[in-house]
């Protein structure tokens, strides 16, 4: 037995010929807070409906609290499960106001304890001043956190997030990620939410699965996603970087155009995704923007080809003498023109190598 | 035009204040009005009722369930709505009355004692067959509702531990509430204006006692006294619906996701099937059939020369009232366009408000105000050409086609003004932007793109005046008959076989513009 609140054991879910999810396992501990990221299509929305019991699986199982809730031909029904879930569209009920909506779920509670649990919510969500209005009347926000609240208010013992913020507006879903995130976390309500988006995802999430076809390419927290992804898919879907293309000197290092480099050759703690290559094979080497620091004393140069302004900080695309390409972050003031040379520096004790694909 | 559409209203008011407390009017109050009352109170609520009943449960079935035949039933149960509510009735009276096909049959089966069968011509008779040709109003909107709610509101509820039937009850009911409860009050005030199906039955409601106060009793001042009872319980019913179609706006949610119906089975799904196609086969095929035979025996008599003036005065009046509806809605729809204030909403709204207003309080109406203008018109005539010219306007085709024009005006508003809609005032300015405007705007821009509302407005105003008996039948020049009057004429003496012809044409006509309804919900 373990201590996983949440467990994901080999799923498949096909729909006619197509295979939405497939052999996806995951599990979750009490409290925490885990998050499927991945672009739309990927099934990642199909996973969280087979968790609430909406969907039926194909093969694999369900266990909530170490109690089978779903296999095949076997469900427990939706409304028995005590699965809380926000929709992406909030879902809220237009003819009720939004003290009702969060009232809604409490029919099982005792008449007295109703009124106060609803106005623990209403203040926990910072809406006691809107109690009464309808939903309609509301902000999005506003109606993003009544949703959140008549979900959290049966005290569930998991709460599903569908997209929760990709309805507000950009500068609104960092505050409030950030807000829902504390409330979670206070409330110890295991969570697991979904998002196309990885700001998102690293804001709130404390393990993050990258979803692609139907499976989880890795399942780990976000610094381990950038700083060690397992696949190709994964080093381009989260956060920045290009590839140099490199030859393995040995077991452990690898010439690129920058020089010798050391090669991080476990991934964690999980043997099966180690990167040992073979001497005198070609592979890709991975470079983050925050591995090439600029140097105005450095002899190593490259020549800028393209410049984003970002504000506190510029990236630049540089090209390096023998041809390749690389990132870098840059503090602001060092403001330079496109088609100069500039001084960069190599800041990385250990880099990530894949093999190369055959284009 | 919004004065236009209240001077009637006004007149009909005025006039019952003006006229004196006379004896008719006082024996009315003695001997019939409560009876008046309780009957169409009685009649209102039960059909309302009823309708509700039947058209929700139905459209819960067809929007999300699924058993057999669902495909069928879900556009077959609205076919009803082609056949006028006075066709049904008399139909109705025509298989099950005593000297009927059924009643005959049970005789010759059981002996000459059938007492147990119920008298069809009686208060739950006439409730249970307006219920049936008036449900499909509340079907239409709630399986709209239904439709439109999807699955995902269902599944919130689920989710915070509500199985699927206390669902339904506190989250899907609730949801569709402000289109049913619209469905009830379009059902509510057809209930209280049908002068058709009552007359038919004998059942003494308020429409038909100021016809027959009209009619029989020759007393302007009593209909005029019970048409304004009739008003103010219409204008009540007007603010009560008006403040749920506002409600309505603030209901409406996305449709999310295809649509994961409730499979029925057994025994269930069973009973189901039955009961749409019980529904369907009292409201529709029976009424059909029946017709059908009736009209085959007395074809030979009845297709003559009598038949295409009765046709051809139909055509007519309806011809002309689509034409002058169209014309008009148009004229009020540029109108509110170019100046768009709230004043004019206000005038557009009191313009489009005769849709609620009753044929027979209409008519009175309209006869009083015709002949008011008739005297002023026939003194300055006198006064200028000492000529003696009697009445002027008064049971002319134009009185008629007046009061059409307003009962009529929000059919061919709304759905004129639903294409309006898409003709944005951005869309105009692109257009003067490219050189195109004045005229060619219109030419180009305007006309392709409201061709298929205006079409609509023809169409449903013409099959609606065609329909119209009330206002027909109290302001029609002497012995002008039209098909519905031919109707009313032969009904009332119980000569189903000969009204059966009209009426089957009738019919034939409605089915377009619900064919019309069909293809819109398919889509």
């Amino acid at each position: 037995m373990s201590t996983a609140l949440l467990q994901l054991v080999g799923i498949y879910q096909t729909f006619g010929a197509q295979t939405v999810i497939s052999n996806l396992s995951l599990s979750l501990e009490k409290g925490e807070i885990g998050c499927l990221l991945g672009s739309s299509g990927c099934g990642k929305t199909t996973v969280l409906r087979c968790i609430a019991g909406f969907e039926t699986l194909s093969a694999g199982e369900i266990l909530l609290s170490d109690t089978k809730i779903s296999s095949v031909g076997f469900s427990v029904s939706p409304e028995q499960r005590n699965i809380g879930m926000v929709f992406q569209d909030y879902a809220l009920f237009p003819h009720l106001t939004v003290a009702a909506n969060i009232r809604f779920g409490l029919h099982r509670m005792h008449f007295t304890m109703r009124t106060s649990r609803v106005t623990e919510l209403l203040e926990i969500v910072g809406l006691v001043n809107v109690a009464d209005k309808y939903p309609h009347e509301l902000s999005g926000g506003q109606q993003q956190r009544v949703a959140l609240a008549r979900a959290l208010a049966p005290r569930p013992n998991l709460l599903l997030l569908d997209e929760p913020f990709s309805n507000l507006d950009v500068s609104l879903r960092e505050r409030l990620s950030l807000e829902i995130r504390s409330i979670l976390k206070d409330q110890g309500t295991t969570t697991i939410l979904v998002t196309h988006d990885q700001n998102e995802a690293f804001a709130i999430a404390d393990k993050i699965g990258v979803m692609h076809q139907g499976k989880i390419q890795q399942w780990d927290t976000a610094y381990n996603l950038y700083h060690s992804p397992v696949s190709r898919f994964v080093a381009d879907f989260v956060g920045q970087g290009v590839f140099l293309t490199g030859k393995m000197l040995n077991r452990y290092q690898v010439e690129t155009e920058l020089g010798i480099l050391m090669v991080n050759m476990l991934h964690q703690d999980t043997a099966l995704n180690s990167y040992i290559y073979s001497e005198g094979s070609e592979v890709d080497v991975l470079m983050r923007p925050d591995d090439i620091v600029h140097d105005d004393i450095s002899p190593l140069r490259a020549i800028v080809i393209h410049k984003i302004f970002r504000g506190a900080e510029i990236l630049y695309t540089l090209r390096l003498s023998g041809g390749g390409t690389v990132l870098s972050l840059v503090a602001s003031h060092h403001n330079h023109a496109i088609g100069e040379g500039i001084g960069i520096r190599l800041e990385a004790n250990h880099v990530i190598a894949f093999s190369q694909v055959a284009l | 035009m919004a004065t236009l559409v209240l001077i009637p209203v006004g007149v009909v008011v005025v006039s019952s204040f003006l006229s004196p407390t006379n004896d008719i009017w006082q024996h009315l109050i003695e001997t019939t009005l409560l009876n008046l009352l309780i009957n169409t109170c009685w009649l209102t609520l039960g059909v309302t009722s009823g309708s509700a009943l039947l058209g929700v449960s139905l459209a819960w079935f067809t929007a999300v369930c699924e058993f057999p035949g669902r495909r069928i039933f879900s556009w077959a149960l609205l076919l009803p709505l082609a056949i006028p509510a006075y066709v049904t009735a008399f139909v109705a009276l025509g298989i099950f009355d005593f000297t009927g096909p059924v009643q005959t049959l049970l005789r010759s089966w059981f002996g000459s004692n059938v007492s147990w069968f119920p008298d069809i011509r009686s208060r739950m008779g006439i409730i249970i067959i307006m219920i049936l040709a008036f449900y499909p109003y509340i079907y239409l909107l709630a399986r709209n509702a239904f439709l439109t709610q999807g699955k995902r509101s269902l599944e919130v509820s689920q989710s915070l531990g509500l199985n699927l039937i206390q669902g339904f009850f506190k989250v899907t009911l609730p949801m569709a509430r402000p289109w049913i409860i619209s469905g009830m009050m379009l059902v509510l005030m057809e209930t209280l204006a049908d002068f058709g199906a009552v007359a038919v039955f004998n059942y003494d409601t308020l429409t038909t006692a100021i016809y027959k106060a009209w009619f029989s009793m020759f007393s302007f001042s009593a209909a005029s006294q019970l048409a304004s009872l009739l008003i103010v319980i219409v204008f009540v019913l007007i603010i009560i619906e008006q403040r749920f179609r506002a409600r309505m706006r603030y209901s409406e949610t996305k449709q999310s996701g295809q649509i994961v119906r409730i499979v029925l089975v057994g025994w269930r799904a069973w009973s189901v099937t039955y009961l749409s196609f019980s529904v369907l086969f009292f409201a529709f095929l029976l009424p059909i059939a029946q017709l059908i035979i009736w009209a085959s025996h007395a074809f030979t008599r009845n297709f003559n020369q009598h038949y295409f003036e009765l046709l051809w005065h139909s055509l007519l009046l309806s011809g002309f009232s689509a034409i002058l509806i169209c014309c008009v809605a148009l004229s009020i729809i540029y109108g509110a366009r170019r100046h768009s204030n709230s004043a004019t909403n206000i005038a557009v709204r009191i313009a489009t408000i005769g849709y609620a207003l009753p044929g027979t309080v209409l008519a009175i109406g309209i006869f009083i105000s015709f002949a008011w203008l008739d005297q002023w018109f026939g003194r300055i005539i006198m006064q200028l050409f000492r000529i003696e010219i009697g009445s002027f306007f008064q049971g002319t085709l134009l009185a008629m086609l007046f009061a059409y024009a307003i009962r009529f005006l929000a059919v061919g508003y709304n759905s004129i003004d639903s294409s309006m809609q898409r003709i944005t005032s951005n869309i105009d300015e692109a257009s003067m932007g490219l050189g195109i405007d004045g005229f060619k705007m219109l030419q180009y821009i305007h006309f392709p793109v409201l061709k298929s509302g205006i079409f609509t407005a023809a169409v449903l105003v013409f099959i609606d005046v065609m329909k119209e008996m009330p206002i027909t039948l109290m302001t029609r020049p002497f012995d002008w008959d039209t098909l519905a009057i031919r109707i009313f004429e032969m009904t009332s003496e119980g000569e189903w076989e000969q009204a059966a012809l009209p009426a089957v044409t009738l019919v034939l006509a409605g089915i377009f513009p619900i064919m019309m309804l069909m293809k819109k919900t398919e889509q």
